[in-house]
């Protein structure tokens, strides 16, 4: 591999090269500053040079990423900060179609020697592919675009000075650590900005700056050889440091730490089958498991079957305006334009224009999660022929494929509340917050917990609750539900690491929901003694 | 995989570049070169195949009592510099750690051989060619079969790749570990829908993975699993494959961090204070260790502050015998350093490794007149720290075994079970195998095993 001083050397050979040098030299300082908004003209160059080269090498299509991405991390436990690291991240990875198969190569070599040889590496991979690879690789249309696009933030989250954020988790845990009973207190922030360029053969070139937050906090009671933890469920969003303000760490937190005191002495769950009343806070994931995932179209076609599992939604001639998923209240949509959302962009990895659209609709499923290569093979059945847009790579040197767009729970028609949910159930659970979450491979068995469960009788809350989860069958689970809140209720959740593909990429989705009641779920008890 | 792997002497005289360019009191460089190919493959077609190569370089600064780091791959002196700088910058922004231990300077280590030309050679070509062999192999007609083997569905994933790492500190440690691993995995479906089985190995080099016998292996049990019947949740003896043992016992990992069991939040503090060191824990069957020098793991000989790994047994004849001790907990508890850490699910940079007896997984399902077999687990969570109590589900060839002898395909199960709780009622140990690079399990045969509910899932 050609180091940047090779480069230099190599590149000062030609008047256009050392003009490409300087701005290549520049890139680096560009990391600091958040991107322009016409794009970064040396990325434009390098991507554009990569796709060339691997049209000369006979591809048929080729897109290359560059991507500069900027991550901070401070982690504080008690009244000490745990560790504050700062990373950057810089290269190329270009794609190429050859005779139908994909190939892909990726380095940090950024520079027009290292695209160059990047594509060709691509091609040659590909070729590689295509003596196995039998049904050739087609591509739904999409049309040439231009421009650049960031996540619309007030303050950028890099740039706030390092003594702020270090005071802010600090004085979170401090006010935790003074409820009585309460240990340990761990703080965290994640502060992302990721410039991504994106050229294709098909004429696109564009450029697009994501912001990102993911606060967290977690405190720790100990009582009698007993031990209880309570994590806030603070969503990561796409937003600016305007919303980690928003969020009231130190405010909150004596609150959120009584909680972990109160979970010393709360009653340990009967098993049976409840009402189950869960808060948005707790929704969003069950939503991400068994909805988000099962409607990825390369899962329901086996791409996923060695590793994340294939789908109970398959296959699709037999689903798509058939299923019946859940009750008439549960509307689904996929969305990748909605605001302070993560997986929120103007385009897609391939290119392909942001949209919202429908998966469920009044308890029907309606459509899939597509990409460019996986499109065209449901096109008879849904009527779109298009991409939906949800090509993701997570870094320069992952390859992209279909990964999940914001997918949330559409509120109901009234102005229902959860009190108002709590209000009308005779015998019934409240869960709050994400606890343990798992579901089988192809998203029917799931077994989902939380931070904090209230015990409901007659409509009203009438204790805490420990060591509860809720056991279900994916369809029978959401025909169960029967009440939904309104927009009001609304909430905006997410993760940053939602696993998937071979080898492993995360991608950060987020998922809005009300709060739902669900009839009759098996409710298990997770506490053993040793 | 293309061989751009930095060597011993180029990442030496980068890490002294960038410890130059320091003002910190002190400073350390963890550099990691590596470079991989990949090929993935589904319904018998490579679907996406890749090589990708990369440096990371982090740099940890310390200043007057603390301390912060700043990761970059740009490596030319220009992008160093401000790193250097950033990460001096954000220790002296950050306050003053209580818990400061000062980097090492020198330290001895035992030379690893872990690299294998046959991983580094293993290009895109060698890939296809490999998942080729594979595929065939799991189509291949030959004995009663119930359907035409040809109509499976064949996915899969092979990755090969290297390593090289050093830790330099300006005290004067320098250490350095290259590493290749080659892994191969297949999941083989029935047309109907109805049956799924699979297949893994891997290892340092590409000699510990044959491609047709694990397309014929996933095949088999994709055959075999076809139509399983169900049969009710509750409390069954399972026999563990040994890959089934390798997604379960590594989760114990997290709970053996010392400084949560002093602190009282973990399966392993004790009642009224103090720890359950020195306690039987487990079957006397169980030793679990982590040593880089063992052949069977070739791990890496030390952790990220450069500090030595030495063969660490954690439980010895179902006592438990070590804690993980980071440098700081060590010292203040006047203990040697384990280092690795506990680790959670994640791997220890030695390996892990529980040693076996001498019995086949065939020999242990000869010996069971009614218990489950399991090939292998899927999306396993903690429920419950204090008892490291898990959830998951079982995957891809899930059978009853009837007096002695394989009966039915079962559906699959859900399961909330420990495994520490597990190995204290282990009722059999088989011979220890080679699961991937750095990781070694035997199967196991566990009475009272909890299956808490059925999964349509195949």
């Amino acid at each position: 591999m050609t180091s940047r001083r090779d480069f230099l050397k190599t590149t000062a050979l030609g008047a256009v090269a050392v003009a490409g040098t300087a701005q290549v030299a520049r890139a680096g300082t560009l990391l600091h500053k958040m991107s322009n908004d016409t794009g970064d003209p040396v990325a434009n160059e390098i991507a554009l040079t990569a796709i060339q080269a691997a049209k000369d090498a006979g591809a048929s299509y080729s897109d290359a990423r560059v991507g500069r991405y900027r991550r901070q991390f401070i982690a504080a436990r008690e009244r000490q900060v745990l560790g504050v690291s700062d990373s950057e991240s810089f290269g190329i990875g270009v794609r190429a179609l050859v005779n139908g198969a994909w190939g892909f190569a990726a380095t940090r070599d950024v520079s027009r020697a290292g695209a160059v040889r990047a594509a060709q590496q691509a091609v040659q991979v590909a070729r590689a592919a295509r003596t196995v690879t039998r049904t050739p690789v087609v591509l739904a249309p999409t049309p040439a675009v231009t421009g650049s696009w960031s996540t619309p933030v007030q303050q950028d989250p890099i740039d706030i000075p390092i003594e702020d954020k270090v005071a802010l988790l600090l004085a979170a845990n401090e006010a935790a650590l003074k409820i009585p009973g309460v240990r340990f207190a761990n703080s965290g922030l994640a502060l992302l900005r990721e410039v991504k360029t994106l050229a294709t053969t098909d004429g696109t070139l564009v450029t697009q700056t994501f912001v990102r937050v993911g606060p967290s906090f977690t405190v720790t009671a100990i009582g009698d050889g007993d031990f209880q933890s309570y994590t806030e469920e603070l969503a990561p969003r796409g937003s600016g440091w305007e919303y980690i303000t928003s969020l009231d760490m130190p405010g909150n937190a004596p609150k959120w730490a009584a909680l972990a005191a109160e979970k010393l002495t709360a009653r340990s769950v009967e098993v049976g089958r409840y009402d189950l009343i869960l808060d948005p806070t707790n929704l969003w994931l069950t939503i991400h498991e068994s909805v988000g995932h099962p409607t990825e179209l390369d899962r329901a076609r086996g791409y996923e079957a060695n590793y994340a599992g294939t789908s109970f939604v398959a296959p699709p001639e037999k689903m798509i305006g058939k299923l019946k998923y859940g009750s008439r209240l549960m509307n689904i949509q996929a969305d990748r334009t909605q605001a302070n959302s993560l997986s929120r962009c103007a385009w897609d990895d391939e290119g392909v224009a942001a949209e919202s659209w429908p998966l469920i609709k009044d308890g029907i499923f309606h459509d899939y999660q597509t990409v460019r290569d996986q499109a065209p093979a449901i096109a008879s059945l849904n009527g779109v022929g298009h991409s939906h847009g949800c090509s993701f790579a997570d870094s320069w040197d992952s390859v992209q494929f279909q990964r999940m767009p914001n997918v949330s729970l559409l509120p109901g028609e009234h102005d229902t509340t959860i009190d108002d949910i709590i209000a009308d159930t005779v015998n019934g659970i409240v869960i709050k917050n994400r606890g343990s979450w798992s579901i089988d491979q192809q998203r029917y068995n799931f077994q989902f917990s939380g931070q904090v469960f209230y015990e409901v009788k007659k409509g009203k809350i009438t204790g805490m609750l420990k060591d509860v989860a809720y056991q279900a069958r994916t369809p029978d689970f959401w025909n169960s539900m029967d009440m939904i809140g309104g927009k009001r209720s609304y909430w905006l959740g997410g993760t940053f690491s939602d696993g998937k593909g071979e080898p492993g990429q995360s991608s950060s989705v987020s998922h809005g929901c009300v709060p739902a009641r669900f009839r009759q779920v098996n409710i298990i008890n997770t506490a053993r003694s040793v | 995989m293309a061989d751009t792997l930095m060597t011993r002497d180029a990442m030496q005289t980068l890490a002294k570049r960038i410890i130059a360019m320091s003002a910190a009191d002190e400073t350390r460089v963890n550099i990691t070169s590596s470079t991989s190919g990949n090929t993935r493959f589904a319904g018998g077609d490579i679907t996406t195949s890749g090589d990708s190569d990369d440096t990371v370089i982090a740099i940890t600064s310390t200043a007057t009592g603390r301390r912060a780091s700043c990761t970059t791959n740009l490596t030319d002196d220009a992008s160093l510099k401000r790193a250097v700088d950033t990460a001096e910058r954000l220790a002296k922004l950050s306050p003053q750690d209580p818990e400061l231990v000062p980097e090492l300077g020198p330290q001895r280590y035992q030379d690893v051989s872990a690299s294998n030309a046959d991983v580094s050679n293993l290009d895109a070509a060698a890939r296809a060619r490999a998942v080729e062999q594979l595929i065939t192999a799991a189509r291949a007609p030959g004995g009663a079969m119930p359907i035409d083997p040809s109509t499976l569905f064949v996915a899969g994933f092979l990755e090969a790749s290297g390593s090289s790492r050093c830790v330099a500190t300006s005290k004067g440690l320098f250490a350095y570990h290259a590493s290749t691993d080659a892994s191969l995995s297949c999941t083989a479906r029935t047309p109907d829908g109805t049956g799924s089985g699979y297949a893994s190995a891997g290892g340092r080099a590409w000699t510990a993975v044959d491609p047709a016998a694990l397309g014929r292996r996933a095949a088999q049990k994709a055959l075999a699993s076809r139509n399983p019947v169900a049969i009710e949740p509750g409390r069954y003896t399972v026999i563990l494959e040994p890959r089934a043992v390798a997604d379960f016992i590594p989760g114990l990992m997290g709970s053996l961090n010392a400084r949560s069991a002093d602190e009282g939040r973990s399966a392993f503090s004790k009642k009224g204070g103090g720890t359950k060191l020195g306690e039987k824990i487990a079957d006397e069957r169980v030793t679990l260790l982590s040593d880089p020098l063992d052949p069977d793991l070739l791990g890496q000989p030390f952790d990220s502050d450069g500090l030595p790994l030495k063969r660490v047994v954690w439980i010895e004849n179902g006592v438990l015998k070590n804690l993980a001790y980071s440098r700081f907990w060590a010292q203040k508890k006047g203990v040697e350093p384990t280092g690795g850490g506990g680790g959670g699910f994640g791997r220890n940079p030695a390996g892990l490794k529980m040693t076996g007896g001498t019995k086949s997984v065939d020999e242990l399902i000869a010996g069971t007149a009614r218990g489950v077999l399991v090939t292998h687990f899927f999306y396993i969570r903690s429920l419950d720290q204090r008892t490291v109590m898990l959830t998951g589900l079982t995957r891809d060839g899930t059978f009853l075994i009837e007096n002695g002898k394989i009966t039915k395909s079962i559906k699959n199960f859900r399961w909330n079970d420990s495994p520490l709780l597990s190995l204290a009622r282990l009722a059999d140990i088989g011979k220890a195998e080679p699961i991937e690079a750095g990781l070694v399990m035997p199967s196991l045969k566990i009475n009272d095993f909890t299956f808490s509910s059925l999964s349509d899932a195949v």
